[in-house]
């Protein structure tokens, strides 16, 4: 077993479904839901016997799988993956600007999935691979065919929705590699820019797309 | 909308206040605001004026020797000429036109787009040092109290933090002129919900929220008024007890000082052309055939730059450094040097990158000054970044107007009179007027316009992408529109009659073409539900230059070449502006020039304000470029028995120059190549060679100068026309824009690909501003009820047109590369395009923004009752 695979079997025991209703059974909230009966009273009293494992408040430890690095963070539960990309793992291409799920400035990848990671606790990734913009060019050097178009073409200005923006261009590409204009849209529609760069990004991600499809005709 | 958003478990923040007062800088320069004094030139004939300022300007760069040379001078493929001017002898000779050019006016991917692309570039909220600490504000949830008292001990105790401290003074709000009509306190006045009052620094920044739970604030809550017209009456809550004003920042915004003042009214300011009425507006409308008149109406607008302003503040034992989100390295260090008494040396300001600024980040604001008293407390660095809703409250926004309106004139449409009356708020500050296009846009021999600020208790509005402008150009462009339909005139021609600016014809030309507008129907022709229509407006603005701009270039023996400036940018391009400007003088490529530029320990830059940065800069750059590139010249050329004249730097390498002199381009083919640029940099007598510059006078001299504050309004104006389709759906009320062509100027544009982006960005801002956005306080609360992202609504991707930015080359010969700014103009004319558009597709004139589905039902509904009652 590799030390990776290793690592993340342990952290798959470390916060277990069971381990956290354990923590969890201590707070006033998952009284009510025993009292509202949403938990077999069986279930939690297997739960209780279980080894007296607590998550939280407290800091837990985590090993995130980011950028195809498993990384050692520990952070209370509370924390956001945003928080914990950007506070604890020095991982600050990832923007916060509302910090409520309404701007997508924070977009990251979970599993080839973009999701906004302000709206992520960093406790419920799992084993889930990460995937933000210091990672999405593979192979060091070498951009994603979106960086290199959003250069080429502009799609910045200020800058600070850029990475955000183009995880989600870059997303759309994998699951539609010949996307049409109003699929990019779409793909940014939860993506804020205030400089008003949109129209570039868009002509960005249809040459991106448009390059690589040359490329495999070749 | 493709972004999963998975369930947010996250213990819920403070969801209460936040704020901070705008800053104001205390040297301050621009007041581009529309209540200002001279603006730009337009509607005075250039011709005759010209030589009496030529005389002015040669007097401006007295001190300097100059020679006389002549430079390219008109509309690039229109009308083009040449014109003569005094240049300095340490200038460089004038540059050809940008076809004639390798470098500066070719399209140029910005050179810091692989850091913004990966992630890699560093902005304020990304800055993390050894030990920092993370700080909240702490504000008042009233719009109007006074602090008995502040207790800290419980927030003292708690195991994270490391200090707390308690503003003794608010910056950006208005101040009374006369103190003494204020019962004194030992804390300031709150006077809009979300003004700091303290902050306090943990070691976390959940710790930090947390603990500025347990600051007790004691608050004699006292009444308000946030609403523009209840704030007008006589018996409303008074904001302040006697006259107040609000210094100017160094992006404008803010109003003149010493404005007489009633109640919460402050004027009328009395305005025209060149800051003064012209002619009596009265005689005019007398001798009219035809008088327009209208009442305007346009909501209150936030910045939401999507970085929030912040700094993380490093007070050390030798100096306070202090990163901040800022368009003004130098305002920021300039006010903590002032505030903390510190000699600006030991003050250093660091801008690497920032997310967005708009007009709203100048000066060390309530949350500078607060985290820098943190960090010296802690003995710690402190970043202070507010939240989105401190963004919305309390550092800046677009004031709100009432604008009456009425234009006369003769029946060839010759203007007889402009008269504009405007009332507005800027909260706590001051600088709601929009007399600027009524004054500037047309040429009319009377013209007043009369501002007045309303104060009301809510957060002070600050400059914001070319104050007053969007607004007045909302009123002045829809009646210039229906001036010309009861004068039987297409809107074009009419514009064609009164308008002298050459670029703004010949941006109406080439618009006009674009969108067919020959073939524009008539108001409201079409049958079905969704009604189609093609709108047209202009804009204007000043060539504002800021003559405090200074920058180094150095050579290094290795052939790497810096450039060192204070100046930042704030997502413009200035990076890569500067790249290019120096590349052509060396004959290099941009990539080859290393920038550094956003740190007060450079030579000063200018603030990235008012469209100035690129006219401002690009000049100096230029010119010190010349001077090291001269003495690099000087030390080879006697290794090739030549002199200096006879070498030039092109392609890479040094060249001995032909027979035949003149620019670079002209004479390639009768050069010899000698050796590349890196082996003469090789040869360099010392390691580093440099040459600083600083901004000389516009060679043509300034409309207006200001000399205390560096500050000169260039002669002629920037235009710019956008021409707007919208689709109305008549059933929903719903306005979608379809496209939008805009055809602009900015002198020499030295990266149209960046120039794109910002007219694309200025268009978008306007949708934005026209259908959208509007700050919602509850009167009876005086609280802001969408401050957030999702209730204040900003344009989106599925909302964005087409655009088709044009742009127009206009020489006019001023400094050494002849460029200019572009940010405010390409915003300016959106929002009057639109409602002109929605107008051709209607035959209904909406008069209040934001143009939102329920006020185009209600318009719609007014228009057919109306004409079901007449018929």
């Amino acid at each position: 077993m590799s030390k990776e695979t290793k690592s993340r079997e342990d952290e798959k025991q470390r916060v277990s479904r069971r381990g956290f209703l354990k923590g969890a059974g201590l707070t006033a909230a998952s009284a009510a839901i025993l009292d509202a009966g949403l938990l077999g009273a069986k279930e939690a009293e297997a739960a209780a016997a279980a080894e007296p494992e607590v998550v939280g408040p407290g800091r837990v430890g985590l090993s995130l799988r980011i950028n195809n690095q498993l990384r050692r963070v520990e952070v209370e539960p509370r924390t956001t993956l945003a928080e914990a990309l950007r506070f604890e793992l020095g991982l600050t291409g990832t923007k916060v600007v509302c910090d409520r799920g309404s701007c997508s400035a924070c977009t990251v990848w979970l599993d080839g999935t973009p999701v906004c990671s302000c709206m992520t606790l960093a406790v419920d990734v799992g084993t889930r691979a990460v995937t933000t913009i210091e990672g999405l060019a593979s192979g060091g050097e070498k951009l994603h065919p979106v960086q290199e178009a959003f250069i080429e073409y502009d799609a910045t200005q200020c800058g600070f929705c850029t990475p955000g923006m183009i995880m989600s261009c870059a997303a759309l590409l994998k699951r539609k590699p010949n996307p049409t204009l109003e699929d990019v849209q779409t793909a940014t529609s939860g993506n804020l820019c205030r400089c008003g760069t949109y129209p570039k990004v868009f002509e960005a991600t249809l040459a991106a797309a448009r390059g690589r499809d040359a490329k495999k005709g070749d | 909308m493709s972004t999963q958003v998975q369930a947010k478990r996250r213990k819920k923040r403070r969801a209460g206040k936040a704020t901070t007062a705008s800053s104001k800088t205390a040297k301050a320069s621009a007041n581009a605001g529309p209540a200002s004094a001279p603006t730009g030139d337009a509607p005075v004939p250039k011709a005759a004026t010209e030589q009496a300022r030529a005389a002015k300007a040669a007097k401006g760069n007295e001190a300097k020797p100059t020679r006389k040379e002549m430079m390219p001078s008109g509309i690039f493929g229109a009308i083009m000429t040449e014109v003569e001017r005094n240049i300095p002898l340490d200038e460089p000779p004038p540059l050809p036109v940008n076809a004639k050019l390798s470098v500066i006016g070719k399209r140029t991917p910005r050179i810091d787009g692989h850091l913004k692309v990966t992630g890699a570039a560093r902005y304020t909220s990304d800055v993390r040092l050894p030990g920092m600490l993370y700080a909240r504000l702490i504000t008042s949830p009233h719009p109007h109290a006074r602090i008995r008292l502040i207790d800290t001990t419980q927030a003292e105790r708690h195991p994270s933090v490391r200090a707390v401290h308690v503003l003794d003074r608010v910056l950006g709000n208005a101040e009374l002129r006369d103190k003494s009509k204020e019962l004194p306190g030992k804390y300031p006045i709150v006077r809009f919900a979300g003004q700091p009052v303290a902050a306090i620094a943990a070691t976390s920044q959940v710790e930090a929220d947390e603990a500025a739970r347990l600051v007790r604030v004691d608050y004699e809550v006292l009444p308000f008024v946030v609403n523009l017209e209840e704030a007008r009456k006589p018996d409303a809550p008074l904001v302040f007890p006697g006259p107040a004003d609000q210094a100017a920042t160094a992006g404008g915004g803010g109003g003149p000082a010493g404005v007489p003042q009633k109640g919460n009214v402050r004027g009328p300011v009395k305005g025209g052309p060149q800051g003064r009425a012209r002619g009596d507006v009265q005689k005019g409308f007398d001798e009219a055939d035809v008088v327009s008149e209208g009442e305007f109406r346009t909501q209150v607008q936030t910045h939401s730059a999507l970085e929030t302003h912040g700094v993380v503040a490093d007070w050390r034992s030798d100096e306070l450094v202090v990163y901040s989100s800022t368009q003004g390295t130098s305002s920021v260090r300039d006010e903590l040097a002032e505030i903390f008494k510190l000699p600006k040396s030991k003050v250093r300001v660091v801008t690497e990158f920032m997310g967005g600024g708009f007009g709203a980040k100048f000066g060390a604001g309530n949350y500078g000054v607060l985290a820098a008293h943190l960090s010296k407390k802690a003995k710690a660095p402190v970043r202070l970044m507010l939240d989105r809703k401190d963004e919305h409250l309390s550092v800046g926004n677009r004031p709100d107007s009432v604008q009456r309106l009425k234009i006369g004139a003769k029946r060839d449409g010759t203007l007889t009179a402009i008269h504009l009356q405007v009332y507005g708020t800027a909260g706590t500050g001051t600088g709601a007027g929009t007399g600027g296009p009524a004054q500037n846009m047309y040429a009319c021999p009377n013209i007043l316009t009369e501002e007045s600020d309303v104060f009301t208790h809510s957060g002070p509005a600050a400059a914001f992408r070319a104050p007053g402008h969007p607004q007045g150009c909302f009123a002045l462009e829809q009646l210039i529109d229906e001036l010309a339909e009861r004068l039987q005139l297409d809107p074009l021609a009419l514009r064609d009659k009164i308008d002298e600016s050459p670029a703004r014809r010949e941006e109406r030309r080439i618009g006009a073409e674009r969108v067919n507008w020959a073939n524009r129907h008539a108001p409201g022709a079409d049958r079905g539900a969704i009604k189609r229509g093609l709108g047209v407006a202009q804009s204007v603005w000043y060539r504002l230059i800021n003559l405090d701009s200074s920058c180094e270039v150095r050579v290094t023996r290795d052939g790497s070449i810096e450039l060192l400036s204070g100046v930042q940018d704030i997502g413009g391009g200035i990076r890569t502006a500067l790249a290019q400007v120096v590349a052509e003088e060396f004959g290099l490529r941009p990539s080859a020039i290393t920038i550094r530029i956003g740190d007060t320990s450079f030579p000063g830059g200018p603030a990235s304000g008012g469209s100035m940065t690129t006219g401002s800069i690009t000049p100096v750059a230029r010119n010190a470029a010349y001077n090291v590139k001269k003495q690099m010249l000087e030390q080879i050329a006697p290794q090739f028995n030549a002199t200096a004249e006879q070498l030039e730097m092109r392609d890479g390498a040094i060249f001995m120059r032909g027979a035949t002199g003149g620019h670079a381009s002209e004479s390639r083919a009768s050069t010899r190549k000698l050796l590349s640029f890196k082996q003469a940099a090789a040869r360099l007598k010392t390691e580093q060679i440099a040459a600083r510059s600083s901004r000389s006078d516009d060679y043509g001299g300034f409309a207006f100068k200001n000399e205390a504050a560096a500050f000169g309004f260039g002669i002629g104006i920037y235009g710019g026309v956008q021409f707007a389709e919208v689709a109305v759906d008549t059933e929903t009320g719903v306005i979608k824009v379809e496209r939008v062509v805009a055809v602009h100027d900015c002198g020499r544009p030295v990266n149209p690909l960046a120039v794109e982006s910002q007219i694309n960005g200025g268009v978008i801002q306007g949708i934005s501003y026209a259908l959208y956005e509007n700050r919602l306080l509850d009167r009876n609360t005086g609280l802001m009820v969408n401050p957030n992202l999702e209730q204040y609504k900003i344009v989106g991707s599925r909302e964005t047109p087409r655009i088709e930015a044009v742009l127009i080359e206009e020489y006019v010969g001023r400094n050494s590369t002849d460029a200019g700014g572009i940010g405010e103009p390409a915003t300016i004319p959106t929002v009057a395009a639109i409602a002109n558009a929605f107008y051709n597709a209607t035959g209904v004139r909406l008069y209040e923004m934001p143009m939102t589905p329920a006020r185009v039902l209600a318009a719609l509904g007014r228009a057919a009752k109306m004409k079901g009652g007449l018929s």
